[in-house]
């Protein structure tokens, strides 16, 4: 279980988060959403110690985040950002390899090298695996990105908008094998998603933000109504069902 | 196993060191000897001291077409030295023993360059393109301060700083050149066992932080080396602004890899084997003096036009 009290976050005096309480439950699919700006990525951040918030903890397990070492964190969570960019030419294989990193440094064994051959094989990425990253398209490279998460073998695992360069196939494919890591390998996944019908048909539990705070949260079925979403968004969201799931329409 | 390619180069250098210490070697030999030798040594600790520290630099910044000496650092040192027989006369500045001098130039060059590059990447760590006009503003204003001093010296003030304000292979002090190799051993030592953490920290801070490295304080480390190396090299012959620019672009188009178990040691061949084979060809075949560093910086420059030109690095 992941337990962030009073987290807060300003960037030269404005408030980005504010008095952010939220206990996330592992072993299943957590989505944030909220409108742009509402704080969504920042949270991602703080969550991962990418940024350090101004007051407030984050709690893994009984674990406080700021006290354990870097190399410690890194074995707890992997995180795939939002802007991916890389300056150096790197191969694919060798990019998924480096979530290695964090279990064997640069003395990887057996198990670690069939580990990326696993990552790649789930990301579909065996034959782009000598392509240089720089020469793939932009929804191959982060596929790329989160292999390399996958690889890194955490209990948890952070992904900032990740369905942003995929198309169709690989968007659903994606948030199927989260969904599989999450019933079958026991893992703890939080996403960032700004596509409503893949937050509400995958995830287990949501948490929506508006402006710094959280709107509200708790598991997807009991939260996900019509009232909260149009609240949230600022925006008429009508819930339908379709096939017995929930489908949200608001885009006319 | 070494890489092959890298087999190559170093053969390349050491053709190239033979030829330059034995060919046309008549009279007194072994005085010539020695002349030579010297400064076959300092073109070496230069070459390795320029390539390394670029390599560095550009996996530190992210980007393919910085160089420390666009940021600046060649001329903090430059204005580093001037303060120095500024404020010590030039009677002083020459009673500073060689050895001890450098030595203390290159701890107050260091000191100088993390406080102020520390503090640029800080700031402006969001904005890359912002970091290097600030940079380059900043490297200004140093020249600039430079020659404002060197106005108020007296003359023989002046001839003393005007020795270290361009690139000359001739004419290398002994002690110098002793505490340059003995910083530059030290500093390769250090950095071997880091090559692996480097290609980590090549992925950007963002993904080597998730990766668990201690990227900030790394880098605060790195910047320090890159300080201490760019020292190296302009005590020993001054100012090289391009010449890293060229054996890091021909390191990576040579080694195609983001290792950096290869790309340093690459880079730090090459740039010994350009100056090693640039001067032999000079002194020996076209006998020519000191005008290397002219022909180096055009080919230099000319590069960083075309690599500006084509708009990616790679």
């Amino acid at each position: 279980m992941m337990k962030m009290s009073e987290l807060s976050y300003s960037v030269s005096g404005t408030d980005i988060l504010r008095d952010i309480s939220v206990e996330i439950p592992a072993r299943g699919m957590t989505a944030l959403i909220g409108p742009n700006g509402a704080g969504k990525s920042t949270l991602l951040h703080l969550m991962s110690r990418q940024m350090e918030p101004m007051s407030g903890q984050v709690v893994i397990d009984g674990q406080d985040l700021a006290t354990i070492t870097a190399q410690a964190r890194a074995l707890k969570l992997a995180v795939v950002a939002q802007h991916l960019n890389i300056a150096s030419r790197i191969r694919i294989r060798d990019l998924v390899g480096f979530g290695r990193w964090p279990h064997a440094r640069n003395r990887p064994t057996a198990e670690d090298r069939a580990w990326v051959t696993d990552a790649m094989t789930h990301f579909d990425l065996i034959a782009l695996q000598d392509r240089f990253l720089d020469e793939v398209s932009g929804g191959q490279r982060q596929r790329a990105f989160i292999a390399m998460a996958y690889a890194q073998d955490t209990e948890w695992l952070l992904l900032d908008e990740p369905l942003n360069n995929l198309d169709l196939h690989h968007a659903r494919s994606l948030m199927a094998r989260l969904r599989d890591m999450a019933d079958h390998q026991g893992k703890s996944i939080v996403i960032v998603l700004h596509d409503l019908n893949y937050a509400i048909s995958w995830a287990d539990h949501v948490v929506a933000l508006r402006a710094g705070r959280v709107a509200f949260e708790g598991p997807v079925q009991a939260m996900a109504t019509g009232e909260n979403l149009s609240n949230l968004y600022q925006t008429p969201v009508a819930m339908d069902h379709v096939d017995g799931r929930p489908f949200a329409r608001y885009h006319r | 196993m070494p890489d092959k390619r890298l087999i190559w180069v170093g053969v390349a250098l050491l053709l190239a060191m033979a030829l330059f210490l034995f060919w046309g070697l008549r009279g007194k030999v072994w005085f010539i000897m020695e002349l030579r030798a010297t400064k076959l040594a300092a073109l070496l600790c230069v070459g390795i001291a320029i390539g390394t520290a670029t390599v560095l630099f550009q996996t530190l910044s992210h980007n393919r077409i910085m160089t420390p000496s666009i940021m600046g650092f060649d001329a903090l040192f430059l204005l580093l030295q001037t303060g120095l027989v500024f404020a010590l006369g030039s009677v002083g500045y020459a009673q500073l023993p060689a050895f001890g001098g450098f030595v203390l130039e290159a701890a107050v060059m260091v000191a100088a360059a993390v406080a102020l590059f520390g503090w640029l990447l800080k700031r402006t760590r969001q904005d890359l393109q912002l970091m290097i006009l600030v940079g380059i503003i900043i490297g200004l204003m140093f020249r600039a301060l430079t020659s404002f001093a060197q106005r108020l010296m007296d003359p023989s003030e002046f001839t003393m700083v005007q020795g270290a304000m361009f690139a000359q292979f001739s004419g290398v002090d002994d002690g110098a050149l002793l505490a340059s190799a003995v910083v530059l051993l030290g500093i390769l030592a250090w950095l071997w066992p880091r090559h692996a953490v480097l290609d980590v920290m090549a992925l950007g801070r963002a993904q080597a932080r998730g990766l668990g490295v201690a990227y900030d304080w790394l880098q605060f480390q790195i910047l320090c080396t890159i300080a201490a190396l760019v020292s190296v090299s302009t005590a020993l012959v001054g100012p090289l602004t391009f010449l890293g620019l060229l054996v890091a672009s021909l390191a990576h188009s040579l080694m195609r890899t983001h290792r950096h178990s290869l790309l340093l040691p690459a880079a730090a061949l090459i740039a010994a084997l350009v100056l090693v084979a640039g001067q032999t060809l000079f002194d020996r075949v076209l006998q020519l003096q000191s005008t290397l560093s002219v022909v180096i910086e055009f080919g230099g420059g000319m590069l960083f036009l075309v690599l500006l030109a084509r708009g990616h690095i790679r």
